[in-house]
């Protein structure tokens, strides 16, 4: 691709707030005219990410390129670029007109122009009869038309949405979210969208970036983020899955749920333990229990209005998310098969908890901000170490004070017969938890682990 | 028994009518009696034709007009940076600014007096409008501080984004927003500067007569019927003060206007 299809480079940017990083190291290319969505749950980065792009904020490190150029000390003013707010911030003194008219009247241009440009982009969002009404007697719908009649009246080189939709009840976002398609194939501006909301992402974009953490997880378009997750995150933020443990046993065969199945992947070794994704509508499931790869028994089915959702417990004893036009009664015994290509194996990101550590005496460590026990070692106190802790080792507790120090549960992942849960200790480390009990995500929990499950290693 | 919840409201209905109501009845009759009792209107024609009097009254409103404007250039910018989270980090600079307004006003008078003796400097017009200004800074600083304060910052980043500069942003969104606050200070400012009469009388040594003043003196001379008239005079300029601003009030109750 060449460089000047890049309207938009962003190369190691960073972003702390009060030392606290929300964003690492992110790098991403936008091409001319192309929807990019920017996806992930609250807190992840995407509207920093915005607000950098708009001038609103400045990185802490790396830099951000406009058509080739370091646009760091660029105020938000002088850049070609537009943002639709996400709760509009249309001036209330203003009549739609004027709102409208607003940055073209300090662009000095003449009113006749002016007066032409603002009745076009009027007609374009449809709201051709509401130039002199008060903003504030618009529905939430008829402001955030007026909001992005107020951006693309200016003919930015890039438009920036936040959220726009995220204050409008759903069949209007469903109606918006096809005008906004449509809108961006006449105008070929390029859009860039921030959104948390996955089906919005697939629908609208040309490139999806999902994000998490401050960082990004993965970068494609739709089909390819649907299809192809390339973690867990990923896979759990983009529509239903079942995301389950395996063992990639040699290339194209792969091992979960009990059994062995072939798949498309290859190339991550032999016995590899590995994620394997599963998605729901990919489960086929038949009455008939013969000559299908597995069995199990309905536990549940409802009625979504165009399939069945329906969970079914193997004989193996995982429990996987199954759809179908078809619904099966409670208490059946089904047969299902899932095809080669439709299983998504992916590398495990971790298989064990590792933490820095520093030995203290012959029977304790210290990691995440705590002293522990642990059966006696001969390292010498003071050795700084690196600790193994086994996901299943990791015991969390109702009550705070019965662990040995505490924590907030943060991302919740079910593999069809066990939780795995993303911990978020008081040190502010992650831990990684395997558990059969059911928690909340944000849950205080107590975090205990038995001293001989805490292995030690010299770096 | 119950009591109903309009029963509660009694209390405050009789202090209302015994000294809000009746004495605005009182001076409404008082203005329209001559000494016997019977119905008049030589008050009003004696005030129009005492050039004395008539004088005081379009001084008083210079003054007070003067003084407004002067509470309004120095308290804007105040509340400005006061509310400007980049310039003012802590909430103690806003009770320093408002720490004035907890002293009685003639205590705050004597104590200008004072300055102004130690600091040997003559006292009169310029004491005055010093003192006014002084005493009613606060009240302009405050509402304009609030509706600045509560403004959504969206406002001015939107504007900055449609390519507004920052004088821009102020003088096309942050100004005309903070409108309601703006004209909340003028009012609470304009209003009782008109009938001071105790800061006038202290800080010029009684040289310069304020309207105030002049009721005062007729009410204490046993000139009751006058002095009611001449109350009412003025009672009727501040209700065109306020009727002219009343039109955005429900704006500036949104917005966090002082009234």
């Amino acid at each position: 691709m060449a460089e000047e299809d890049k309207i938009i480079l962003l190369e190691h940017v960073s972003k702390r707030y009060d030392g606290k990083t929300v964003l690492d190291d992110i790098n991403l290319y936008i091409r001319k005219g192309e929807f990019v969505t920017l996806l992930g749950p609250s807190g992840c980065g995407k509207t920093t990410t915005l607000r950098l792009i708009a001038g609103f904020l400045q990185p802490d490190e790396g830099r951000i390129l406009l058509d080739g150029k370091d646009i760091a000390g660029v105020p938000p003013y002088e850049r070609p670029l537009n943002t639709v707010f996400q709760r509009y911030a249309l001036f209330p003194h203003l009549d739609v007109y004027d709102n409208i008219a607003f940055g073209l009247k300090l662009k000095k241009m003449p009113e006749d122009e002016i007066d032409r440009k603002v009745r076009r982009v009027l007609k374009m969002v449809a709201m051709t009869d509401y130039e002199s009404r008060a903003v504030e007697s618009l529905s939430g719908g008829q402001q955030q038309r007026v909001a992005i009649a107020r951006a693309i009246v200016n003919e930015p080189k890039v438009l920036l949405l936040d959220e726009p939709l995220a204050a409008l009840d759903r069949k209007m976002r469903e109606d918006m979210q096809l005008e906004l398609k449509e809108m961006h194939q006449k105008l070929g501006i390029t859009f860039i969208y921030v959104t948390h909301d996955q089906e919005e992402a697939l629908t609208l974009s040309d490139t999806v970036v999902v994000m998490s953490e401050g960082r990004i997880q993965q970068i494609g378009t739709p089909r390819d983020i649907y299809n192809e997750p390339v973690n867990s995150f990923v896979a759990d933020f983009i529509g239903q899955s079942n995301i389950l443990n395996g063992t990639m046993l040699e290339d194209k065969r792969v091992n979960f749920i009990g059994h062995d199945f072939d798949c498309v992947d290859k190339g991550f070794g032999e016995n590899v333990p590995v994620d394997v994704v599963v998605r729901p509508e990919d489960i086929y499931i038949k009455k008939n229990t013969e000559g299908e790869q597995f069995t199990g028994t309905v536990t549940s089915c409802i009625f979504k209005g165009m399939v069945y959702d329906m969970l079914v417990q193997t004989a193996e004893g995982f429990e996987l998310e199954v759809q179908d036009y078809n619904g099966f009664a409670v208490g059946s015994t089904v047969g299902m098969h899932i095809h080669p290509g439709d299983i998504q194996v992916m590398k495990k990101e971790r298989v064990r908890n590792t933490f820095e550590g520093e030995v203290v005496s012959p029977v304790s460590v210290r990691f995440l901000g705590e002293e522990w026990d642990i059966p006696e070692t001969d390292i010498a106190p003071g050795t700084p170490v690196e600790v193994d802790v086994e996901f299943g080792a990791v015991d969390l507790m109702d009550e705070r004070k019965d662990g040995n120090t505490e924590g907030q549960v943060y991302f919740i992942l079910y593999k069809g017969d066990r939780y795995h849960l993303t911990v978020k200790t008081a040190s502010g480390e992650l831990l990684y938890a395997d558990t059969q009990d059911i928690w909340d995500k944000d849950d205080m929990v107590g975090i205990k682990i038995l001293p001989e499950d805490i292995k030690l290693r010299v770096k | 028994m119950r009591i109903k919840r309009s029963t509660w409201a009694i209390p405050y209905g009789i202090f209302l009518a015994l000294f809000v109501a009746l004495p605005l009845v009182l001076i409404a009759l008082y203005a329209f009696q001559d000494r016997t009792g019977a119905f008049t209107l030589q008050n009003f024609a004696k005030f129009f034709n005492t050039p004395e009097d008539l004088h005081t009254f379009i001084y008083s409103i210079e003054i007070a007009l003067l003084n407004t404007v002067i509470c309004l250039l120095l308290g804007y910018p105040a509340a400005w940076i006061l509310a400007n989270s980049e310039l003012n980090r802590s909430s103690v600079t806003v009770i320093l600014f408002i720490l004035p307004m907890w002293i009685n006003m003639l205590i705050r008078t004597l104590a200008t007096v004072a300055l102004f003796d130690f600091l040997r400097m003559p006292l009169g017009e310029g004491a005055l409008i010093f003192g006014m200004v002084y005493n009613f800074l606060p009240f302009m600083i405050y509402p304009i501080y609030n509706t600045l304060n509560k403004m959504d910052g969206s406002y001015a980043e939107a504007a900055q984004d449609l390519g507004a500069s920052p004088a821009e942003v102020f003088t096309k969104v942050t100004l005309p927003l903070s409108m309601p606050g703006v004209l909340s200070g003028l009012l609470m400012v304009f209003m009782p500067t008109i009938s001071t009469f105790a800061v006038a009388e202290l800080l010029t040594l009684n040289k310069v007569k304020l309207f105030g003043t002049t009721i005062q003196e007729n009410i204490n001379n046993g000139m009751w019927n006058y002095g009611a008239a001449l109350a009412l005079i003025m009672l009727a300029i501040i209700g065109i003060t306020s009727a002219f601003t009343d039109s955005d009030s429900k704006r500036a109750d949104e917005t966090g206007g002082l009234i």
